[in-house]
């Protein structure tokens, strides 16, 4: 640098408030989404005790700011995955291989919300809630129908399931089998992030210990058995979601990955046997250099602690890799072609945060599940990304701005204010019992919503550019009802055909294990080879472990 | 003084989709009424009970699971079942518009606020059609 003195870059910056004050800046709030404020300007003197090595390095080397690989996209680009599912297996199964063969790179199937709950089709509670936001599975059956023609040696697939993520994943592994592909060959994620349902997403089924123990299982099996799947998506999406601000998402969601990084150790795990197989799941929201800033700041965040606080040796245990999808809640009814819009800047700001795979919403999620077309509007939202915009020819391209360095800072100073509140509070844990997380979420959600609705936040096309005789046309994707009766038969039908003898000798045999301290997968992954359900799996543990209740707050 | 509104937030079937609920739930509250949230997966069952339990003048369902077709009609039938029939019934989410042509048609939801619909709306709308004796 040519002038890079600071005292005259402050001198001469004292002459431009000069001639800068005086002008009238437009009635406008200008903080970010998340109600964070920024300066009008950014200069060397935002980052003076800036430390290129330390702070940033290179890519692929500690403390890995400018990505996790050494060559980014060069070498490969992102997964392009789309979280997709619906109805019964058979139509899920078409969807997929329709996304293949438009070019998606990897699976991420989405279940409905009994396999969710881990409640099977024709169970009271299912009732009207079969396959509509998501897939139903309820045995092996049907997960060897969702995967039918699909090689599972050749496709990564992610499956958002978290409570019951031991099950499905064992249905996974044994579909592997039946296919003839060994599970040390499969490739994955399972989402098995059950701290963050109870912060934010609200689908547990067990209370907190039993949980932490399937997870910390699922560490162990994996390292023996499945030795190329992330274990783990620790998710800081849902709590974005939920209403938190971006600091709350980076921060909550890297204290419940120390807390599983604690949990392995605990039981008994050397940290770089499992820790490697962590991965991280982010939401991209509407605030530009905000998201950008909050990417870099995690996986700066992760390796310092996992090298400095955790002692993991294995470099792979310091990397912050992480999926992202573009935000749900920035997406609009009104005007719903509006939302390719935002998904697009959105998806540009996981690209240049350095995501390792995306998934772009349809415009049309607002309102129901989307359709094809709409999921293909995404798709080649990323690939016009990925090949026309030039995002991805170089590296972390906004490295040195002095705006995105002072707020990759920002970040990381306000994030190390809650792990320092978290800890004063006894842990994840503990904070969830105290309702901590529950709560900051709520008041940031209340204080967002009432700006929007003052009218101080401007969402374009609902409260400024409204059309008022709007009429939206947009084709939605119904899920026939009579789908819920053939699913609800299919898995009666099971019940009779399969050899109960064995199901319940199993089920026996996983009620024992639970009952001890034993690793319960390959209990589990009998109990799904002998055909049984999902919720008769679910049963026999919820007998044991009991369910979790949470104290309502608002 | 008029008797305060009494209003039952409540979050049937299995979705946690929970913060629609919550921010209405505070700002009805807020507005000044008496609120009770019942919490997640509440079956149709749990919310009745809870509406006549707390003597409210209005059901509020937050549902975001695609489910409403069923939890709608099932709450309402269930408060007819138990005489309570005066309780109004109104709810939010993601309910395309034929559904809820539909639900308002047949009686089941009185009135249904989908996303984009602002608070005070919400409110403006509730004290304009909840009588209070």
């Amino acid at each position: 640098m040519v002038n890079d003195n600071m005292n005259d870059i402050k001198n001469a910056k004292e002459k431009w408030l000069e001639q800068r004050s005086p002008l009238k800046d437009r009635d406008f709030k200008y903080e970010t989404v998340s109600a964070l404020p920024v300066n009008d300007l950014y200069t060397p003197a935002d980052i003076e005790n800036f430390d290129y090595l330390k702070d940033l390095g290179y890519p692929g080397q500690y403390p890995y700011t400018r990505g996790v690989q050494a060559n980014m996209y060069r070498g490969r680009l992102w997964t392009m995955r789309q979280f997709a599912g619906f109805a019964t297996a058979g139509e899920s199964n078409e969807r997929y291989k329709f996304l293949l063969k438009n070019g998606q790179t990897g699976l991420s199937v989405a279940f409905d919300m009994p396999t969710i709950m881990g409640y099977d089709s024709d169970h009271p509670r299912s009732l009207g809630e079969v396959g509509r936001v998501g897939v139903a599975i309820d045995s092996l059956q049907d997960m060897e129908t969702l995967f039918s023609g699909i090689p599972l040696d050749q496709i990564s697939t992610s499956m958002t399931i978290n409570a019951p993520a031991s099950i499905l994943w064992c249905m996974y592994i044994a579909t592997a089998e039946k296919q003839g592909v060994s599970s040390d060959k499969l490739t994955g994620t399972i989402q098995n992030d059950i701290l963050k349902e109870y912060i934010a997403q609200k689908s547990w089924i067990f209370p907190p210990e039993p949980s932490m123990r399937l997870i910390t299982n699922i560490f162990e099996y994996a390292c023996k058995h499945v030795p190329r799947w992330n274990t783990v998506s620790i998710s800081g999406y849902h709590i974005r979601e939920a209403g938190s601000t971006a600091v709350q998402e980076l921060a909550f969601t890297l204290a419940d990955g120390f807390a599983y990084v604690e949990a392995g150790m605990a039981a008994g795990l050397d940290v770089d046997e499992f820790a490697p197989r962590l991965s991280f799941f982010f939401n991209s929201h509407i605030d530009f250099f905000e998201e950008i800033a909050k990417y870099r700041a995690a996986r700066r965040i992760w390796a310092r602690r996992m090298k400095e606080k955790y002692g993991a040796r294995n470099p792979k245990s310091w990397l912050c890799r992480f999926h992202t999808q573009t935000a749900g809640c920035s997406l609009t009814a009104q005007q719903p072609e509006n939302n390719i819009i935002r998904t697009a800047y959105e998806a540009l700001a996981a690209v240049l945060g350095g995501t390792q795979s995306l998934h772009t919403n349809s415009m049309d999620e607002v309102l129901a599940l989307p359709t094809e077309k709409s999921v293909q509007i995404a798709l080649r939202t990323q690939q016009i990304i990925a090949y026309e915009s030039g995002a991805a020819n170089v590296m972390d391209p906004l490295a040195g701005s002095y705006f995105v360095e002072a707020l990759t800072n920002k970040m990381e100073e306000e994030a190390e204010k809650y792990f320092a509140e978290i800890d004063r509070r006894g842990g994840v844990l503990a904070a969830i019992d105290q309702n901590f997380f529950q709560q900051e979420i709520a008041d940031a959600a209340y204080h967002f919503q009432r700006t929007v609705d003052k009218g101080a936040r401007v969402v374009v096309g609902v409260n400024k550019f409204a059309d008022p005789n709007e009429q939206i046309e947009i084709e939605i994707l119904k899920i026939d009802p009579e789908i819920e009766r053939k699913q609800v038969a299919k898995v009666q039908k099971l019940r009779q055909d399969r050899n109960n003898l064995l199901v319940r000798e199993n089920l026996d045999k996983l009620r024992q294990i639970a009952q001890g301290t034993d690793n319960m997968i390959p209990y589990i992954l009998e109990c799904v080879r002998s055909y049984a359900t999902e919720g008769e799996i679910i049963q026999t543990m919820r007998e044991v472990f009991g369910e979790y209740k949470e104290k309502p707050i608002f | 003084m008029a008797k305060k509104i009494r209003v039952l937030v409540a979050k049937p079937g299995l979705d946690g989709h929970d913060r629609g609920a919550r921010v209405i739930a505070r700002a009805l509250r807020d507005a000044g009424m008496e609120v009770v949230y019942t919490g997640l997966h509440q079956t149709a069952e749990q919310v009745v009970e809870a509406a006549i339990q707390e003597d409210v003048d209005v059901v509020g369902l937050s549902i975001l699971s695609g489910a409403h077709m069923t939890l709608f009609p099932r709450v309402c039938e269930l408060l007819k079942e138990n005489g309570a029939e005066d309780i109004m019934v109104m709810g939010g989410g993601t309910i395309p518009d034929d559904d809820v042509a539909e639900l308002k048609a047949k009686g089941w939801a009185r009135e249904i606020f989908t996303p984009g619909a602002t608070i005070e709306t919400i409110v403006d709308w509730i004290h304009a059609n909840v009588k209070t004796d």
